[in-house]
């Protein structure tokens, strides 16, 4: 059996997108093809799942031989993290400055001392001892780690957080933002330079568990890259919602011979069937 | 086997081995956890090796999307533990003042020549045109800037001593606005060394543009006294600020054989360390002026004598230390 490639396409976000930019690639490149064929399918069945390239996925290979997935952060997560760095930041130096006003001129040289460091070490001293995070990075559920996945040392946050000067010209990170468009791990130029990514700490939620139920094997032969699919749908299930999922089993109607809600648990349970879950 | 039997027979060993990872993590963040027992660090390998091939196993049986995702996660947090940079010892610090950097420093004298020469050329260009014009310095500074330092300058304020706070609150300033100006000279390097280039000139225009006016009004010594004592620790970093700076945009423009950015990689893991050399210089300068050349009591000779010893200091840790292997 084939899983239609609608199905594939649609109900797993994280591939869709690669592969929706590969289809109108082709039929902006080659009109012809496009038109006259019908698209190329979904390349599952022919590619394990984790090594066809996604979206903003970043693969590391380890000693042991096994390659681990990262996710790399945008530009979004990442200004949005800076900005709260930014408040928390000159929140404290303004409360300092009140508190060091008092004590007169010297109070004034030691909160420039401050300012200095919050301007150019208060990042660094986060990535270095607090995980990779800065205050608003952790918020935000981010990371700074090596491109070879190890955690960051001091030579390296310190380029990058001496290099945010150029990436910040000519204004608002305008150079950084285009070094980050311009490679597939969102780096700004102070990335590059101390050879470093910023990804999400922790992964995407997963509805984990398939809720209890009927079990049945299914009736026509699966691959294990459509049995993957389908335990996937199954598992989706609490985070779509039941006209979506009724219309993704739709696209198996013609194989369960049943439809709407019906055509849903039938799938549910084959899922069952086949991730070895008892009634 | 199907997945959920391979779950079962797996979780409580997944189970532990989190736990493990969430003890190392704690550690590794600078609270000062109790440590009764000692840290699971032994044997972590063993049990991550364990994890690699369960997560091959699972990936290949294409097990769910769930399960993989959260295997994953564990393998790159032990990862993380297990592959890491050794932790610096002070004694790194130390060993990087009295050998590595002047040694850096040495292994990169065609780029320290080039940038002196960036930076002491226009100062001396501006220095001897200013002295020669003195009206040309209103076409750099404004007109208030020139009174403060006349102000700042002139003998008859000699009296006029600073107070200890003052001595603070510019010691913050110069700590502030000079390390400021290293660090913005190496990042500005990035830009094909357009920046680091640029923001030498423009001190050296300014430098020479103000010496060149103090002088030609007669400020000699409230002036010359006043530079003498930073001046070889200053100027200095500047011009390796420079270095730093010019080796990012050599390293983009002229690769070699490397990629671009594997090049500015290389580079800039030992321009940073240049850096890290010339913020000494610069503190230890931003010491001296605020704590030492502000001082009018100090006579003259004193501080030439100082500022002479401080330069000759300068070349011979430039020149000779971190020569002899340790």
């Amino acid at each position: 059996m084939r899983i239609p490639p609608g199905m594939a396409a649609t109900s797993f976000g994280y591939s869709s997108w690669a592969w929706m930019r590969r289809r109108w690639l082709s039929r902006l490149f080659d009109p012809c093809h496009a038109y006259l064929k019908p698209f190329p399918a979904f390349p599952t069945p022919m590619t394990p799942a984790i090594s066809v390239p996604l979206d903003t996925l970043r693969r590391l290979e380890t000693p042991e031989g096994i390659e681990l997935s990262l996710r790399v952060a945008g530009p979004v997560a990442r200004a949005l993290a800076w900005s709260m760095d930014g408040l928390i930041r000159y929140g404290a130096l303004w409360g300092l400055l009140i508190v060091l006003t008092l004590l007169g001129g010297g109070g004034f040289g030691v909160w420039l001392i401050a300012l200095f460091l919050t301007e150019w070490l208060y990042p660094a001293l986060f990535e270095v001892y607090a995980g990779g995070a800065t205050p608003g990075k952790k918020a935000l559920g981010l990371k700074v780690i090596h491109v070879n996945g190890t955690p960051v040392d001091w030579p390296a946050a310190l380029i990058r957080n001496l290099l945010r000067a150029v990436d910040f010209l000519p204004v608002l990170y305008g150079f950084g933002l285009v070094a980050m468009l311009g490679n597939r791990d969102f780096q700004r130029l102070g990335d590059l330079a101390a050879g470093t990514i910023v990804i999400y700490r922790d992964p995407p939620e997963h509805a984990s568990q398939l809720p209890l139920g009927p079990v049945l094997p299914p009736p026509f032969p699966l691959s294990p890259a459509e049995q993957q699919l389908l335990i996937d749908f199954a598992e989706r299930g609490a985070a779509l919602n039941p006209d979506r999922q009724a219309e993704l089993a739709e696209l198996l109607a013609g194989q369960t011979g049943l439809h709407g809600v019906v055509g849903v648990e039938r799938l549910r349970a084959y899922a069952r069937w086949l991730t070895g879950d008892e009634l | 086997m199907k997945q959920r039997p391979f779950e079962a027979r797996y979780a409580a060993g997944w189970q532990a081995f989190a736990a493990r990872l969430d003890r190392l993590e704690r550690q590794a963040a600078p609270k000062n956890a109790p440590r009764t027992t000692p840290l699971p660090v032994a044997e972590l390998p063993a049990a991550y090796r364990q994890l690699c091939q369960q997560l091959a196993i699972a990936r290949y049986r294409r097990y769910s999307r769930s399960l993989l995702t959260r295997l994953n996660q564990l393998a790159l947090r032990a990862y993380q533990q297990i592959y890491r940079a050794p932790q610096h010892r002070w004694s790194a610090v130390l060993r990087f003042l009295t050998a590595d950097f002047p040694q850096r420093v040495r292994a990169d004298a065609g780029l320290f020549w080039l940038c002196a020469a960036l930076f002491y050329l226009p100062l001396l260009a501006m220095g001897l045109t200013v002295y020669q014009a003195p009206e040309l310095i209103y076409s750099l500074l404004s007109p208030e800037s020139v009174a403060d330092l006349e102000a700042m300058y002139a003998p008859d304020q000699a009296s006029a001593q600073r107070n200890a706070a003052d001595d603070v609150a510019m010691f913050g300033y110069y700590i502030y606005n000079n390390i400021g100006l290293g660090f913005r000279t190496f990042a500005g390097g990035v830009l094909l060394g357009i920046g680091a280039a640029f923001m030498l000139l423009l001190n050296g225009v300014f430098i020479g543009a103000v010496s060149g006016y103090l002088t030609a009004r007669g400020f000699i010594e409230t002036f010359y006294t006043f530079i003498a004592g930073h001046g070889a620790f200053e100027l200095t970093g500047i011009v390796l600020a420079g270095v730093a700076g010019l080796k990012l945009g050599w390293a983009v423009a002229a690769p070699g054989r490397l990629s671009r950015v594997e090049s500015l990689r290389q580079a800039a893991a030992s321009g940073v360390r240049l850096i890290l050399g010339v913020t000494a210089l610069l503190l230890l300068a931003a010491f001296i002026e605020a704590f030492w050349s502000s001082n009018r009591a100090i006579p003259a000779e004193i501080k030439y004598a100082v500022g002479g010893a401080g330069w000759l200091l300068v070349i011979l840790y430039l020149t000779l230390a971190g020569r002899r292997a340790p």
